[in-house]
């Protein structure tokens, strides 16, 4: 199961990324995994204004249907529109093409309190 | 034929070939413009399969010969799909003075249907302690419904009451969001391993749905419950045993805990094959109970129906019932319909699916109150058995006796070689079993619900047992293509059917 070292994480199995003053949000490939395929994704409103915590959209898979929470506060600034036609890039490339929102962060504190890489992996192995 | 590839009846269809003949037309014909007014008509003819009888039959046969079906073999999706129903039920359901009638038909000619209805009501409500019912919803969700709406008027009308207001039935009606708003009750309770229903029909009804968590034993967390529960709680919404095919062991606590803060606790009766006649949701302080008839009560309802889902009521919210339901008339001889004074008016155009009804009143009476409690003593004992068996070539999650269904989990067996619930399921397939529930309840990874049932016999447990065992064993020859690889149709794939939907022809 991949993690990786440079993102930041949520107990929720969400991942963050530091991208200049934005953060850039997905679900983490444990995460896709135990969904297993995923069918459909609602994904926010950009403008919405999110508190950490927050639901801010929904992943639905041929097992269930999960939330999606928001790791920081802050704005929502864009979504990846390409998993309306492509909800399979969130099990393809969890990190990659998988995305789901840039978020610009209310303050730095949130990211600070997010799980680090062998945080996150300690999380999830037990 | 090919066994893999069955045409339509699109592809099976010739001109002009029909499946009836009429000898003589004795009436002149008309042409079709001189009876519909030319806008009305269409420009051409529906695209409809033209078949003989003979290939009609065969069709439908042929399709039917690739189905597994419940009267085939063991279904271990149990009776919260569907067990077995016996078929003196069917001939019960089929009989003229019942079936041949027709539901507008006046209440002096059909005293023997309300006298049935109100028979059954009587028998369901000693049976799980309730003080009476409405047979309208027509399934679970529809009786799930029914009973929020009902909750909903009670909390309205007690609210209307405490502020020395007349506690009419203009406060309890539904729609417009009046009730609660009142109350001041905006949620109901459910547990993280509540059925899906549930937490829908909160919502329809207007409520919001709070989330408590399950405990390590797989029960109501009690500390999270008495966190959640405030003044603005309008009901608990339990099934007991709950999903994990746990009894909630402390459902009094339970009780007290939400009958202190004003709320009610509602059953929900999925479950409810684990425990006729052992215990009664009455007596476990239960004011609010939907009972799932097609799924506990003998009744056949592959393809979306008939269900039937009564909902029984305690005392205090007798007056709110959906209206009108049929009752005994005042002279005590004679059966006619009443609308409670406080109704939340109907829930079905006409008086439910009535014919489930019958067959759930000859089940209970040919069961007695002794059968039905066997048949929930043989359910519980062959979930336990299946538990006990399984232990060592799965995992069983919550490590406890269970009531009518048993939880276990693929989780080693995906992690060790690749083998999912879903690969299970499909194997099972394979070895002549349908497959049970799967990945539900969602707190459980990779879960395989199996509820055998009270009908399932010894050797047909170890059959299905052994299957498993050689699933998990990796026993079951394994090649590039994934099963099922000896049934009509293959694995078909889920994901790109819910990806792409096509749902026109």
């Amino acid at each position: 199961m991949e993690v990786p070292a440079a993102l930041r994480y949520s107990s929720d199995h969400e991942w963050a990324a530091m991208d200049g003053a934005e953060i850039r949000v997905g679900i983490t490939d444990y995460a896709q995994d135990a969904l297993g395929d995923v069918v459909y994704v609602q994904l926010p409103e950009p403008g919405r204004k999110v508190e950490a915590g927050e639901v801010i959209g929904e992943v639905e898979s041929t097992k269930s249907v999960s939330e999606i929470y928001a790791p920081v506060s802050g704005t929502i600034r864009s979504v990846n529109t390409e998993l309306s036609d492509a909800p399979e890039e969130l099990n393809q490339d969890p990190y990659g093409r998988g995305w789901i929102c840039v978020i610009e962060p209310a303050s730095s504190g949130d990211w600070d309190g997010l799980l680090d890489a062998t945080a996150y992996q300690a999380l999830t192995a037990g | 034929m090919n066994r893999g590839s069955e045409p339509t009846l699109l592809e099976l269809s010739v001109p002009g070939r029909q499946a009836w003949s009429l000898q003589r037309n004795e009436l002149p014909d008309r042409p079709i413009e001189s009876c519909i007014p030319p806008e009305h008509l269409a420009d051409h003819r529906p695209r409809l399969p033209e078949v003989s009888e003979r290939d009609l039959v065969g069709h439908f046969t042929r399709l039917s010969h690739r189905q597994y079906s419940v009267d085939l073999g063991s279904y271990p999706l149990g009776s919260c799909t569907m067990k077995y129903n016996p078929k003196f039920a069917d001939e019960v359901a089929a009989l003229r003075g019942l079936a041949d009638v027709h539901p507008a038909a006046p209440e002096q000619a059909i005293q023997g249907w309300l006298a049935l209805v109100c028979d059954l009501e009587k028998a369901l409500c000693s049976l799980v302690g309730m003080a009476g019912a409405t047979f309208q919803p027509a399934a679970g969700a529809a009786g799930e419904l029914t009973g929020l709406l009902m909750v909903r008027a009670f909390h309205a009308a007690g609210e209307a009451r405490s502020r020395g207001g007349a506690a009419g039935g203009g406060a309890a009606g539904r729609g417009g969001g009046s009730g609660h708003a009142s109350s001041g009750r905006t949620k109901v309770i459910i547990p993280d391993s509540a059925h899906g229903t549930n937490p829908a029909s909160v919502t329809l009804a207007g409520y919001e749905a709070v989330t408590v968590p399950s405990d390590t034993r797989g029960c109501v967390d009690l500390a999270a419950l008495r966190e959640a529960i405030a003044g603005d709680v309008a009901a608990v919404m339990l099934t007991n045993p709950n999903t994990l095919g746990l009894f909630e062991e402390d459902i009094a606590e339970i009780a007290r805990l939400a009958h202190n803060r004003g709320a009610l606790l509602y059953y929900d009766g999925a479950n409810l094959n684990a425990i006729l006649g052992m215990v009664r949701p009455g007596d476990m302080g239960f004011d609010v109970v939907h009972l799932n008839l097609h799924k506990t009560f003998a009744t056949p309802h592959g393809g979306g129906g008939p269900g039937s889902g009564p909902v029984l009521v305690s005392e205090r919210l007798l007056d709110f019932l959906p209206g009108p339901r049929p009752a005994l008339m005042g002279d005590g001889e004679r059966y006619g319909w009443m609308v409670p004074e406080r109704s939340i008016g109907r829930m079905h155009s006409w008086h439910g699916n009535a014919l489930v009804v019958a067959r759930a009143l000859a089940y209970v009476l040919y069961n007695g109150s002794a059968g039905l409690r066997k048949v929930s003593n043989l359910a519980v004992l062959n979930a336990n058995w299946i538990r006990k068996r399984l232990e060592s070539s799965y995992q069983v999650p919550f490590d406890r006796p269970c009531m009518h269904e048993v939880v276990i989990s693929a989780e080693k067996l995906k992690s060790d070689r690749g083998l999912s619930a879903l690969d299970v399921a499909k194997r099972l397939l394979e070895e002549g079993f349908h497959a049970p529930t799967i990945y539900f309840p969602l707190i459980v990874r990779e879960a395989l619900m199996i509820e055998p049932t009270e009908t399932e016999s010894l050797q047909t447990l170890q059959a299905l047992a052994e299957a498993l065992e050689r699933i998990a064993s990796g026993t079951v020859e394994r090649d590039a293509k994934p099963a099922p690889r000896t049934t009509p149709v293959g694995r078909v794939d889920e994901a790109r059917a819910a990806r792409r939907l096509e749902i026109t022809g």
